[in-house]
């Protein structure tokens, strides 16, 4: 399973990057979005994968027995989930006006901010 | 003070202005309050942000445990000397944008939630100074970017709108990158405490995958602190918002990179590591000379300014480079010097266009005739970013290429020395084509400004010569104010006080 993900969380990576180096604005968000998802996916992996115990302390124990899967990924990842959609739910939003005042989804056409005034 | 107020007053550069966020939102429609609350919320945080320095001050470093958790296991904030005085520029900065944003940013911007924003972006920035721990870090760093992406397309003009494209990507990917690198980090560690961080780095067997992980951190903290080659969304983007917003922007958001770039070199990640201090002297050389030359190209007052934040973050990645007690010490006075001058710079420029309704140093002309106060305003600051004597710019640069020769990195500062007479190049531009030479004609917009009532032209003016007269202090104290960045520098180099303060000393 620990590889499965790992293979997973790979080829998030280079479609990620490849999306984003893409000159189309569509494809940049969903490149974006694809390295999000990497960076959770390898967060979660990265903490060890422990399948059917969850990280709760049982009833009448002082401590929590092994095998308990680990919290803080889960933690980390619930929240960086969370930041991630605000942030992403904002790109879109940015993508699409900036898409409809240009004219155009071709990042080849944002040249305005460099010109030389 | 007890304990507990110290804790509270830790704590305060972040609650302050969330609480006064959310009250200014729950007055949405009432633009008269909201400028008021603003201005209140940046005096009161630069108050808050001096009594919390020089308790530091007093009392060394301070940490306080979130909710009360078991340190490492909860969220710390650590205020030591560095994160002192970035927090008491912040205030500073806080202060001067709230009153500079009266006059400069206009209505319909000021109705789109301009003063909450701004006040989120400072706790953001605080927080990201203050915090003690990886992944609150992050957290903290998104607050920033999400407030700032707003502030950025805040006007929805097309080249702002290109421009935020680009920094929103950049800076997205920056983030993802710096959050897989903090989870690797836990995955070798399993802490996100810095200070246990700093402890349990060293033992990792596996030293190649720490390298990586550091590499990682460079590249993702070199976004956000606009180096060489991964700048590029800073001059495209910092020129398009309101100057208000510009300012802020051009004194904090890069720092903040910096100052994680500082903290994570020097406390986490070894810093006799030759690698990464070459790699890093690396970067800092071409960040100085392209962000110069870039500067020599443009001929547009901001854009000259953001492309001279690139390079002047150049010699700040210089600094750490470097990697003696010294060097540190040189780079946190760089960096304190540049915040004020660059944001006072940005200003000025905001006031030029006031009168004249444009930043295209073609259409400049003639400031100096009608406006000499103004051009005295320019021309200090000016001098001090170039690294002119009496000015604290002189200090920092010189202070810098000292710590360069000590260790006897003589092409760096050679280059260094190089690119200070580039930068006194262009402004040595600005000041010839927007003050010096002969008015062309007088603009419609120029007959606008002289009918905006006298008080008005004063606030304006204020912010400005609040921050000449801290650049003058700054000049004049130049002395002391690099005793404290020695302390600063000393704490930095030996990770030791760092850590005992938060771990408790064994």
């Amino acid at each position: 399973m620990t590889l499965l993900l790992a293979i997973v969380t790979g080829i998030l990576f280079t479609a990620g990057f490849y999306l984003v180096l893409r000159r189309s604005l569509v494809k940049v968000i969903f490149g974006l979005m694809f390295l999000g998802h990497a960076a959770n996916l390898l967060i979660f992996n990265i903490g060890r994968l422990t399948k059917g115990a969850p990280a709760f302390i049982l009833e009448g124990n002082q401590t929590a027995v092994e095998p308990y899967a680990e919290p803080i990924p889960q933690a980390l990842i619930l929240t960086a989930i969370v930041i991630g959609f605000g942030v992403q739910a904002f790109a879109i939003v940015l993508f699409k006006k900036a898409y409809q005042m240009i004219g155009s989804d071709d990042i080849h056409s944002l040249k305005s901010t460099d010109r030389i005034a | 003070m007890t304990k507990f107020d110290i804790e509270l007053l830790v704590l305060l550069p972040i609650l302050l202005p969330l609480a006064f966020a959310i009250v200014m939102l729950f007055a949405w429609n009432n633009l008269q309050f909201q400028r008021v609350m603003n201005l209140v919320a940046g005096s009161v945080g630069f108050i808050v942000s001096i009594v919390l320095f020089s308790t530091i001050y007093v009392n060394g470093i301070q940490v306080v445990a979130i909710g009360g958790w078991k340190i490492p296991y909860g969220i710390v904030l650590v205020a030591d000397n560095f994160s002192a005085i970035m927090v008491l520029m912040s205030g500073l900065m806080g202060f001067a944008v709230a009153f500079y944003s009266i006059v400069t940013v206009n209505k319909k911007n000021e109705q789109h939630f301009y003063y909450p924003l701004l006040q989120i972006l400072l706790m953001g920035v605080n927080g990201a100074f203050l915090t003690g721990d990886m992944f609150n870090l992050y957290v903290w760093f998104e607050v920033m970017l999400i407030s700032s992406f707003v502030l950025l397309a805040l006007g929805g003009k097309q080249e702002q709108l290109e421009g935020a494209v680009k920094y929103v990507t950049l800076n997205l990917i920056s983030s993802m990158i710096f959050l897989s690198a903090v989870g690797i980090l836990y995955g070798l560690t399993g802490t996100l405490n810095m200070a246990d961080l700093a402890v349990k780095v060293q033992l990792v067997e596996n030293q190649g995958l720490v390298t990586v992980v550091a590499m990682m951190f460079l590249v993702s903290f070199g976004i956000k602190s606009a180096v060489f080659p991964l700048f590029s969304w800073l001059p495209a983007s910092y020129h398009t918002p309101p100057v208000a917003v510009s300012a802020l922007f051009a004194g904090l958001l890069t720092k903040v990179g910096v100052y994680t770039m500082y903290r994570v070199f020097t406390l986490i990640f070894d810093i006799n590591n030759e690698f990464i201090g070459t790699v890093i002297l690396i970067i800092a050389g071409f960040t100085m000379l392209t962000g110069v030359l870039g500067a020599a190209a443009q001929n547009d007052f901001r854009r000259i300014l953001s492309f001279h934040i690139v390079s002047q973050v150049g010699y700040m990645v210089m600094a750490l480079g470097l990697m003696t007690a010294f060097s540190f010490a040189a780079g946190i006075f760089y960096i304190v010097y540049h915040i004020i001058t660059k944001t006072n710079l940005f200003f000025i420029s905001g006031i030029v266009e006031k009168i004249k309704g444009t930043y295209n140093l073609d259409t400049l002309g003639g400031l100096f005739k009608k406006y000499p106060s103004v051009s005295l305003l320019f021309l200090i600051s000016a001098f001090t970013l170039s690294g002119i004597p009496p000015f604290a710019g002189f200090w920092a640069k010189f202070t810098v290429a000292l710590a360069g020769f000590c260790i006897e990195q003589y092409l760096i500062v050679g280059l260094s020395l190089f690119v200070g007479l580039l930068t006194l190049y262009s402004m040595t531009k600005i000041w010839n084509y927007a003050f010096w030479q002969d008015e062309k004609q007088e603009s419609e917009m120029e007959r606008e400004f002289y009918k905006i009532p006298i008080q008005r032209k004063y606030l304006l003016y204020s912010p400005s010569i609040f921050m000449t007269v801290v650049i003058l202090l700054l000049s004049l104290f130049a002395g002391s104010a690099f005793d404290f960045a020695v302390l600063t520098g000393e704490q930095l180099a030996n990770p030791q006080y760092y850590i005992n303060a938060v771990l408790g000393g064994k």
